[in-house]
């Protein structure tokens, strides 16, 4: 059965179905009901919940639950993130895995509460400091919202590899009906041999971010980026709508991905050979499929909340096959499906 | 050496400490603190559940001395580490291990909700008065008065404020089971300090609460002081500044 | 088949409910739909409005440039929102509150007192369930039993039968009320 949830609550519903038992967070707009749902349900699941003081010590709070071997999460917005990104870095750096959210706002600054996508590069290239990766998912529907959640849990488990949910202020707050995940028993996960569960019967675990010496650093840093390369060969993930044909292909994620799927409609309504490709995985990026694509267009238009950080990668992708054009907003701006159109139209 | 019949082994490391080496300095109490706690936690059988969330600073080895499940956390984040690992697994009894800089600058604000949320956990607070690992930069708990390489003129209170008496802002709380503030200049201290240790370590044991332990320790790096004059100088003057004693005990 | 609706009004005028309601009345019909509120300070007492999109395959775009139908409850909303319906769309206008008659003349006007009605029933807050009666009528897609199915599944906890039951009769009335008085 379905039931109309907004983004957010099915993020929050998807953790727990997920087996996620330890969620720490901070109030801010546009994601303040993830936050509350954990409080009204997490309990109840035999889940830890603590509203921490800040952003930081919720971060921190999420390296010590996910060192315990408890599946774990945190959520904030753009802001919140950025204070976050320190503790990141430490999660990657002891190879913990961890799921977080960004129901991304206006920025830079306090900017506003609005839907935007200017955090993309803060994700993918890092943000915090050192050379890490974070899993990156981008949930286009609410839908989709609850399940990749889940796969956010798996991947990051499977990898010990943190992840990151990048959605924005309009999936968070709309409502769709959503067919939710089944539910998971925690004791039914694979086993986390590494974690901190007292020294018994076993040599004491440890886990740390911390190597003195720079060749055993750089050796922890080849072994994690040896992992990076297995989740870019194998965890690419993307959707694609009407590509067969296409003349113009529009690249577009998240809330604009699904706004771009109404402009391929009306311009193939109006005779127009538009397709789009979505990605789901921003890192590891879908490279090859855009290349592929890139051969057979006559351009590739990127559609972004942004000033046009997503094009970047698109453009490494296309490498120059073809015209690779960018329409972007800006500020919580977010553009119609017309206003699309029109640029759409002056290249097909 | 092996034992015989006519040697009995009256003093031997501690247990739940591995064959590692400290990297303090010579006649720094780090190391005294942490023999403390390894043969407190054999004293009450707890070295299989027990994990050691280290800090940043001198102590930032700290996860890899005991032969407990162990923790590097980000400066000033260990209370909330803790608090994660807690709630995560109750049944682990967590130890944070953290000095002034770690505690009262940089991590003010994690070790004042932590305390005040009542977590049930054990800090451990080295006070110093110094940034020893950084090369002895002012801390929050330097002396009015006392030079430190970035307080060259000695601390000016005007402009950089009064030493922070952290024992008695946790006690201010409700939460908090026990606080105290212990020192280990002298034989009589180290003793007093290691009930408290324990005590400590015993109300987490016991599911009661929250403890904090200030030990009020001694830098002779830092203080370019040998040590029995750094120790001196403990027992003359810094305590009083920092009284000892018990602050809170509501077990 | 895509229909798209604003719901437009004072902050505490429920109009994210009636949008609410007929989203979930829309996916109990079997329909996809999407709700999608402006939030943040706008919630707190100035305007509110929220958008719904009906259709029979997965929504893209839940933002629309066009609505089919709009119900503005305050002027404001009329002012905002009627220069964007769709030509040959519907405009429910809360005669009520809001004086001046349809600038468009190329949609349909569907005028209804939904204050006057509500308090006609006996509780005043029902304003916009008398709108959305109106609403459901004109837009054909989602049957009222369903709608009020879904209201009752949105307000419903125990002890609240009262309430629910004038719900259903206000929403009944918006949705009789004579098409009459049109432009």
């Amino acid at each position: 059965m379905r039931q109309l949830m907004t983004g957010n609550e099915a993020m929050a519903e998807g953790a727990i179905r997920a087996g996620c038992r330890a969620y720490f967070g901070y109030p801010i707009t546009p994601q303040n009901e993830i936050l509350e749902y954990m409080a009204a349900h997490l309990p109840q699941a035999g889940g830890a919940f603590v509203q921490a003081e800040s952003e930081v010590a919720a971060i921190n709070m999420c390296y010590g639950a996910s060192a315990a071997g408890v599946r774990t999460m945190t959520s904030s917005s753009s802001p919140g993130i950025s204070l976050k990104l320190e503790g990141i870095s430490y999660l990657a750096g002891a190879d913990l895995p961890c799921v977080i959210v960004n129901v991304m706002r206006g920025g830079p600054g306090l900017g506003n509460i609005a839907p935007a996508q200017g955090d993309y590069f803060q994700a993918t290239k890092g943000g915090g400091h050192g050379d890490y990766r974070l899993i990156v998912l981008a949930p286009s529907t609410v839908q989709e919202s609850a399940e990749l959640v889940g796969l956010a849990f798996d991947l990051s488990d499977r990898y010990r590899v943190p992840a990151m949910i990048l959605a924005d202020g309009m999936l968070g707050q709309m409502m769709e009906p959503v067919a939710l995940p089944p539910h998971r028993d925690p004791a039914t996960l694979p086993p986390k041999p590494w974690a901190l569960t007292g020294a018994k019967g076993r040599e004491p675990n440890y886990i740390a971010s911390f190597a003195l010496d720079p060749k055993d650093l750089r050796e922890l840093n080849l072994r994690r980026h040896e992992r990076y390369r297995e989740i870019a060969d194998r965890e690419v993930r993307w959707e694609e709508v009407e590509t067969g044909d296409a003349e113009v292909l529009l690249v577009a994620y998240g809330t604009m991905g699904r706004i771009a799927k109404t402009v391929v409609r009306r311009a193939r309504g109006e005779g127009l050979r538009v397709g789009l490709l979505r990605p789901i995985t921003l890192w590891p990026f879908p490279y090859e499929p855009i290349r592929a694509l890139a051969e057979r267009v006559r351009a590739v238009l990127t559609v972004e909340l942004s000033a046009g950080q997503m094009w970047e990668d698109v453009r490494l992708a296309v490498e120059g096959r073809c015209p690779t054009p960018f329409y972007g907003e800006m500020g919580g701006v977010v553009p119609t499906p017309d206003e699309v159109l029109q640029e759409v139209k002056r290249l097909a | 050496m092996p034992e015989t019949e006519t040697m009995t082994k009256v003093f031997a490391r501690p247990r739940s400490l591995t064959e590692k080496r400290f990297t303090y300095c010579p006649g720094c109490h780090h190391g005294l603190i942490t023999r403390i706690l390894g043969s407190t936690i054999d004293k009450l059988g707890i070295q299989e559940r027990t994990v050691v969330v280290a800090p940043v600073g001198c102590a930032v080895f700290a996860y890899e001395w005991f032969r407990c499940d162990g923790i590097q956390a980000a400066h000033g984040r260990a209370a909330a580490v803790a608090t994660g690992l807690k709630r995560a697994n109750p049944e682990l009894v967590v130890l944070s291990y953290q000095g002034d800089g770690d505690l009262a600058a940089i991590g003010t604000a994690e070790t004042v909700h932590a305390a005040n949320r009542g977590e049930a956990i054990t800090v451990i607070f080295v006070n110093n008065q110094i940034y020893g690992m950084t090369g002895g930069q002012m801390a929050p708990t330097t002396l009015d008065g006392q030079p430190t390489t970035s307080s060259p003129q000695g601390r000016d209170p005007a402009t950089m404020g009064h030493p922070l008496r952290v024992a008695e802002m946790i006690a201010a709380l409700e939460a908090p089971m026990y606080v105290t503030r212990q020192s280990l200049y002298d034989a009589k201290h180290i003793t007093q300090a290691t009930k408290a240790v324990e005590k400590a370590l015993r109300y987490q044991v016991e599911r009661r609460g929250y403890s904090l332990v200030e030990i009020v320790a001694n830098c002779p790096t830092g203080w370019k002081m040998p040590p029995v004059k750094a120790n001196e100088h403990i027992a003359a003057t810094v305590t009083g500044v920092f009284p000892l004693g018990d602050l809170v005990d509501r077990g | 088949m895509e229909r798209s609706i604003v719901f437009a009004g004072f902050g505490g005028q429920g109009v994210l409910l009636a949008g609410k309601i007929l989203a979930r009345a829309a996916m109990n019909e079997g329909l996809e739909v999407t709700w999608l509120p402006s939030y943040g300070p706008e919630m707190r007492g100035g305007t509110a409005n929220c958008t719904v999109v009906i259709a029979d395959e997965p929504v893209g775009s839940p933002i629309v440039d066009r609505p089919d139908v709009l119900l503005a409850m305050n002027g404001p909303s009329l002012d905002r929102f009627e220069p964007r319906v769709t030509p040959g769309g519907t405009v429910v206008v809360n005669r009520s509150l809001i004086e001046r008659p349809l600038r468009r003349t190329d949609v349909r006007g569907v005028l209804l007192r939904a204050n006057d009605l509500a308090r006609e029933l006996g509780e005043p807050r029902v304003a916009n369930m008398v709108a959305l009666g109106a609403v459901v009528r004109a837009l054909e897609v989602v049957p009222l039993e369903a709608v009020q199915e879904a209201m009752a599944e949105e307000l419903g906890a125990k002890g609240r039968e009262r309430l629910v039951a004038v719900n259903r009769a206000a929403l009944e009335r918006g949705h009789g009320a004579p098409a009459a008085g049109m432009r």
